[in-house]
Formats: structure tokens, sequence, C-alpha cells
């Protein structure tokens, strides 16, 4: 297991570089400059700030500067907002939207993988429809919509939770609402499909033969065996929940990485750019880990061949 | 002797897209205490179907108990609810399934899937149950049961899952044991040990059996009883001795005739010609009528009754009745005729 640890952190590092020098030279491909008045500034001007910054060499010595001052944990330092570091940017801005992500992914697959397995069971019933509705729903309709709706029904008209910000936990229920839709969907379906197909299968049937409950049957044999398709699914999901929604942060002004990232794309924020990217690739890797250590836990028949001795 | 089941007038239907089809026709038999009943007959003639019946595991949504009974105890299973069924599954009746590769869960180890039953069925503490279970896996000859408790399925061989789906069937000393084809899965050598182990385990626990299969040369091992079965009904019943060496049916002449003997030198094996009926639509007659080299026109038009040979032999069909001409059965069932000793004396 070690042994396999380990090389799987290799490969992680092999992937995040890979990753990084694609951005890099990706991004290098962007006509413009990160400087807010660049249009106001003479070529002199200009080229006094290129050099101040390191731009105006070569994009090959600018890659491998880049680089060399990642190796030591430097991500360089933020053009939008006088010159904070991205790092430091990155832990005041991630918080709001890991915070949000997760909750959002953990409560939406843990309604979803309800809704499906009581789908499964009652198939072709109005528990099934009404599941498989909720499911056509949450995938069809975007977040931001929720977002609107739930704002101003739940919050503006009702008064049940605040409108906007970002100050404790009522303050979340919102949009973890609007934003849990589409996982709740994702595994209400991958459920019901996996539970229908499991439940038909011979292991099943004996479980019948022996007496069990349709409790036991559905919980204690049939659920373990529908999980691993979900986590394959579900795993990459959560990566992608947890590095912020744009718009959702947006309507309820969360001061999350979402919106920044996009922003900093527009106005060619280089380094940040490179930092965000860099650590949303590194939340992937690290989240498929996961998944492909879960497969083990989760079925016997996966685990690595010697880790049990 | 005591019986145990009793089975009569069983109909069962599916409903399909394309109609229903009624697979089970008015099925009677009777299962006595500590006997093994065989159920042969070709796949679609109705075996599983009716063994399934008996656990009520047919597929709720299309299948349909039309009529008749299955008295248990006094109890007509096809009348109980799903909550008293649970309290007889895998207590008084198991099932023993065919393939052993896929019927154990491959999630839960071994022993927490002999012990679940044992929990379920007996009120027994956890310790208990896993001595119990411990017990078992020893019981059908499982080496190192205390190791193997705690493996999962895929450490485990096809006969020795199958051990294990035994364990689990015995596991609460059921009344009732219904093996649905449970060596075919298996190989032939590994075929002989389970059946020696069931027969062993039989005597043990005096349980009834009832054992589908297509493979005549394991009837002829295990069964004290068979009944041959086909389009959804039964056509002939009897002691092994009865239906081996004294066939009525020109069915269980065609299946007789197409198992390759060893008296039997260069001739060709034979094979019954033509398909089983197609259900959705069952034949007026006798459904073997149109496979049936000696069929009359009565079998188009009449379904046969059971006619009694012996007390413990029925057969249905026309040639047993008294006005019927006189047919000479197939070279191979007249051979095995000549063996039987009861045979002089029944016409």
């Amino acid at each position: 297991m070690t042994r396999y640890l380990v090389k799987r952190i290799l490969y992680m590092l092999v992937t995040l570089f890979v990753i990084a020098s694609l951005t890099f030279f990706l991004m290098k491909l962007i006509p413009g400059t990160p400087f807010a008045s660049a249009n106001k500034l003479s070529p002199a001007q200009m080229a006094i700030m290129k050099a101040k910054y390191g731009l105006d060499e070569p994009v090959a010595v600018q890659y491998v500067k880049y680089l060399g001052n990642l190796v030591q944990g430097d991500l360089g330092i933020a053009f939008q907002f006088g010159n904070t570091p991205v790092s430091d940017l990155l832990a005041n801005r991630i918080g709001p939207s890991i915070h949000l992500g997760l909750q959002a992914m953990i409560i939406g697959s843990i309604i979803g993988m309800i809704l499906g397995v009581f789908a499964a069971l009652r198939q072709n019933t109005w528990v099934d429809y009404s599941s498989t509705f909720l499911a056509v729903i949450g995938k069809a309709i975007p977040n931001f919509v929720f977002a609107g709706l739930l704002q101003f029904f739940v919050a503006v008209k009702l008064g049940w939770f605040p409108v906007l910000f970002w100050k404790g936990p009522e303050y979340t229920v919102l949009p973890t609402i609007a934003l849990m839709m589409f996982p709740v969907a994702i595994a209400a379906r991958f459920m019901r499909t996996e539970m229908i197909e499991i439940l038909g299968s011979d292991y099943i049937t004996l479980a019948k033969a022996k007496g069990a409950s349709y409790f036991d049957i559905a919980f204690k044999h049939a659920l373990r065996n529908a999980l691993i398709p979900l986590v394959t699914v579900l795993g990459p999901l959560t990566a992608s929940m947890m590095t912020g929604s744009l718009v959702v942060e947006r309507i309820f002004a969360i001061p999350g990485i979402g919106e920044q990232f996009v922003k900093s794309i527009s106005v060619n924020d280089y380094n940040v750019i490179m930092g965000t990217n860099l650590f949303f690739a590194a939340l992937f890797v690290v989240i498929i880990l996961i998944v492909d250590i879960l497969y083990g836990v989760i079925d016997p028949r996966i685990r690595l061949a010697g880790g049990k001795k | 002797m005591e019986k145990i089941l009793e089975v009569k007038d069983l109909n069962i239907s599916f409903h399909t897209f394309a109609g229903e089809v009624k697979a089970i026709r008015g099925v009677d038999f009777d299962l006595y205490k500590g006997e093994t009943l065989a159920i042969v007959g070709e796949s679609g003639s109705g075996k599983s179907v009716t063994t399934k019946s008996i656990m009520r595991l047919l597929p709720p949504g299309n299948s349909e108990i039309k009529g008749g009974q299955m008295l248990f105890n006094g109890k007509d299973l096809a009348k109980l609810s799903d909550k008293q069924m649970q309290k007889i599954r895998g207590k008084d009746i198991s099932m023993i399934f065919q393939d052993p590769m896929t019927s154990l869960n491959p999630t839960i180890k071994i022993g927490k899937q002999i012990m679940e039953p044992i929990v379920r069925h007996q009120n027994m503490s956890k310790s208990a149950a896993k001595e119990r279970a411990i017990e078992l896996l020893r019981l059908v000859g499982i080496p190192q049961p205390e190791k193997r408790f705690e493996q999962y399925p895929h450490q485990f061989s096809g006969g020795m899952r199958q051990r294990v789906v035994i364990a689990i069937a015995l596991a609460c000393n059921p009344k009732v044991l219904i093996a649905d084809e449970p060596t075919t899965a298996l190989d032939v050598t590994i075929q002989a040990q389970i059946l020696e182990l069931m027969k062993d385990l039989q005597k043990k626990i005096d349980t009834s059996i009832i054992f589908i299969t297509h493979d005549l040369g394991v009837v002829a091992n295990v069964a004290d009883r068979v009944a041959v079965m086909y389009g959804g009904k039964i056509v002939e019943i009897g002691t092994v001795d009865e239906i081996f060496y004294n066939p009525q049916h020109p069915y269980t002449w065609g299946l007789i005739s197409s198992m390759p003997s060893l008296d039997a030198k260069d001739e060709e094996l034979y094979a019954i010609p033509g398909t089983p009926p197609n259900l959705l639509h069952p034949p007026k007659g006798d459904a073997f009528a149109p496979r049936n080299q000696y069929a009359m026109q009565i079998d188009l038009e009449e379904q046969p009754p059971m006619f009694k040979v012996s007390d413990t032999h029925y057969a249905a069909t026309w040639l047993l009745h008294p006005d019927a001409p006189k047919v000479e059965p197939p070279e191979a069932v007249k051979r095995r005729m000549r063996q039987f000793p009861a045979g002089k004396e029944v016409k």
C-alpha cells in the first residue's frame, strides 16, 4: 500500500508539472498585459513596467523562472490587488468556495442517493416518477436560476434566510440548496440505475431466500455494491464543486474563488491564473486518488494485492 | 410417510408485452419427509418457476399465481404476506441456486453471509451465531473455517462457493431444501463432491430436497422420486426405478433414449425432434403431441389426465387408456424395461 501511494504521488507530481506547463504557454498566447491602465501607458512606460515584472524576457525564460519559484512554493504576486501574494489571495478566497462546495456536495449526494434507492425499490410507481422528475429538473435547470428563485422567494418574500453575504451558517443555506441540485440529480439517476440492476442479481435473490427484510436487502446487500459507479462520478464532481461557482457566488455576494478566477483570466493576471489553476488541478488529482482508495474500501475485489499482508 | 409439502393444481402466469404466458398449468405433487424429489425437464418446462413460486421469489410485478395451493405445515404459501414469508424463507424452506459464482454478495464477508439467516431466524447472539457459522463451514467440508470465515467470496473457488451456499441454506436446519440445478455450473469432479455432500447432509439434518436438474445422471444418483415436467405440467411422476426402468410417457422415453448408455454400441444418440411449445398459446391437447411419434388424434384434441401405473407412479399420456393401441417403446427404453423387476406385471 505504501509503495502504491508513493508511486501515485509521484504520478500526481508529474501530472501537475504537465498541467503547469500547458497552462503557462496557453496563457501566454492570450494577447494583452496584466496592467489595468495599459492603454494609457506610453510604449516607454510599458517597457519599464514589463521589465519590472520580468515580462520582457522570452517566454521560455519566464517559464523556467516561474517553475523555479513554484518549486520553492512562491506563486508570485497578484497584479490586480496592489501586489498581494497569490498564495494569500488564494488562502483568503478559497475558504468559502470549498466550504460551500463540500456542503452542497455532501448533502446533495446523500439526498440523491436516498432518492435513487427509493426510486429503484419502488420502480415504476409515483415514488420513482417524482424522483426522476426532480432529477431532470436538477440537471436541466442551471444553478443560477435556482439561486435567483431561492433568493427572491425564500429570502426576500419569506425572509427565512439572509439574502446576501457570507457571515455565518444561516448564510450558507440558500447557496447550498442552489448548488446541490445538480449532485442530487446525478446521484439519484446513477443510484437508481445501479440499484435496479443489482436488485435483479443472483445474490439479492439469495438474500431474499435467506428471509432478509426489504430494508436489509436494500441497505445491507445492495447499497454498497451500487456505490462503485457512483463514487466514480461523484469524485470529480466534488472537485469541480469545491472550486467555486462564478454565478452563484456573485448572486449571493460570497467572497469565493470562482468569481476571482474568471476575472483574473479577463485581465491577464498571469500569476493568479497559474496559481488558481494549479490549486484546482492539485485538488482534482488528490480527489482522484481518494476515489481510487475508496474503491478498495467499498469493494474487496479491488483491494490491492499484498495490501492485507 | 409424512407429507411436508403439498402442491395442488398450481397455475402460474407471466404477464408480458406479448400477452399472458401460462408457464405452469396445473402442477400437482407431494413432498414427503426426508425424501429427495427430482424435477427434470428441458429448459422452459417450468421447473424453476414451480420452485421459485414455492419460495415466493417470482418477480411480483409481472408474475401471478392464478390458482392452486402450496400447503406447507397446513399453511398455503400462496396466501402468506411478505412478512410471514420472510419468516419461512431460509428457516423452514431454503434454496440453493445454480451459479455459485454470482449467488454470493461480493462485498460481504463469507462468515457474515452465513450468520445472517442464523441471527435473523434463531435469535442467537452474534458470538453464538459465529460459532454456528464456523461449524457449518466445517460441516460442508471447507478447510480452515476460522480463516475462511473472514474472507470474501472472490477468495473462494466455484466448488467452495457452492459449499458456502449450501452452508447458508442449511444454517437453520430447513425442513425443505430446494436445489435449483446446484451442480450445473460446476465441473464434473466437483459435481460429484457436491452431490455426495448434499446426500450426506440430508441424512444428518433429515431434510426433504426438491432437486431440479436436466441431468438424468444426477437424478439417478440423488433422487428417491422423479417428476418429469413438460410444457408447464408434470407429465410423469414415480420412483427413480419406475421412471428409469418402466417409463410410460413418450416424453420420458425420449429423455431416456437421449441418454448415452454403456450397453448401447454403435448407435446414433437419440435427440427428441422439434422444440418445446410456446406457452403464450398453450396447445389444446397434450403439449408434447407435435413432437411425439406415437401421438394419436386425441392427443391433439384433449389433454390426457394422470393415469395410475402403480401407487407411486402416474403418467399423463393417452397411451395408458384401456382403449389405446399397444405401442412399442424405443429400443433403449425396452432394454431398460427388461431390467425392471415389476415391469412384467404392469401392462
